[in-house]
């Protein structure tokens, strides 16, 4: 009646496959992290009907297939557009916008609600200028919403948007968003991108 | 007085390893959670142009156009000029709008109707192609878009 015990697994070579397993998924991991500057697109119309917009409240922003920047018929570097675009629509030249805190300049844009910004691109322009430029314009919209906030809110607009986009934001969420939409309604963004045109 | 005797052969003791497994096992199943194996076998360069105003891409509704010129393996094949690849093929912009309804069929139906489609371009093509893109996006009315980029900024403040 001897009770043999069974005879113990050797576990010792456990940490070696695992850490097998562990290399190769270390080595297969890409963290994806994707993101970027989104875009509503004009919807398809057959016929546009023309709109009156003084050019005044136009600000226009041309890049040259030579990656060469013109904001407001003048020559700019990248560095200078942001600062030119905040400018243009902090103008408030008719004096209805009370929290612009521009030159209120009568030959720059009225207020913030008409102000429109278009980029105009070369078919032969490189996208990595086109992307900087549409990131400065975002950039300039960016701030001026921030301001708002920090005035009336006592938050920066772009952290709390992104806090409720990844989930982490604490506190009243629809009472938030109703703030981020009104923040946005001082400071409407008014995109807008030209054709390409081809190149001579 | 052998009571007092210090054992002979003073070797420090093994550390014990019987917990090594444990930690290992956490790690990978670790990394298991978080690897995408990545689907898409690229065909086109992808160096994406950087910028820091962005908002994060919601990848359950989105649908990826990648554009650029063919990576260096397939530049003798499909030359130097800018490519659009959609799922691992390369796409003709005519078959754009095949392509694209296609992939969008391949996402839940809920969330069909909000697609968002990620252009991932490289920095070096031209505006020309993604304009093509953009008015075959237009054509479908697949309208919101997103140009997915790298972290960090170029421009000098």
């Amino acid at each position: 009646m001897g009770r043999r015990a069974t005879p113990e697994v050797n576990a010792g070579s456990m940490a070696d496959i695992a850490f097998l397993l562990l290399i190769f998924f270390l080595v297969t991991t890409t963290i994806e992290k994707d993101k970027g500057i989104a875009r509503q697109l004009p919807p398809k119309q057959d016929e546009q009907p023309p709109v009156d917009i003084k050019e005044k409240n136009i600000f226009v922003v041309t890049v040259n297939k030579e990656d060469q920047i013109l904001a407001d018929n003048e020559l700019m570097d990248i560095q200078d557009i942001r600062q030119a675009a905040i400018s243009f629509l902090d103008n408030g030249g008719d004096g209805s916008c009370d929290y612009c805190k521009g030159e209120k300049d009568i030959a720059s844009s009225d207020n913030p609600e008409k102000a429109i910004i278009t980029v105009k691109s070369d078919r032969e322009t490189s996208y990595k200028t086109y992307i900087q430029v549409q990131n400065e314009l975002v950039a300039a919209y960016n701030f001026l919403r921030n301001r708002e906030s920090e005035r009336l809110f006592g938050f920066e607009f772009t952290k709390v948007k992104s806090a409720i986009a990844t989930g982490d934001f604490k506190g009243n969420e629809e009472r938030a968003q109703a703030k981020l939409k009104e923040i946005q309604a001082l400071f409407p963004m008014k995109l807008s991108e030209a054709e390409a045109k081809k190149s001579q | 007085m052998s009571k007092f005797n210090k054992k002979k052969g003073g070797e420090l003791p093994a550390v014990n390893t019987a917990s090594l497994p444990d930690i290992v096992f956490m790690l990978l199943f670790f990394f298991m959670v978080v690897t995408v194996l990545r689907k898409d076998n690229m065909l086109v360069q992808q160096k994406l142009p950087k910028a820091d105003q962005v908002e994060k891409l919601k990848k359950d509704r989105s649908v990826f156009i990648y554009a650029g010129k063919p990576s260096s393996r397939y530049k003798e094949k499909f030359g130097t000029e800018g490519k659009i690849q959609i799922g691992d093929k390369y796409t003709d912009i005519n078959a754009l709008e095949f392509a694209l309804s296609e992939a969008r069929s391949k996402l839940i139906p809920e969330l069909q109707g909000k697609v968002v489609v990620g252009l991932k371009v490289d920095e070096q093509t031209n505006v020309g192609l993604l304009q093509d893109v953009k008015e075959k996006l237009r054509d479908l009315n697949m309208v919101k878009i997103i140009y997915i980029t790298a972290p960090g900024n170029d421009v000098q403040q």
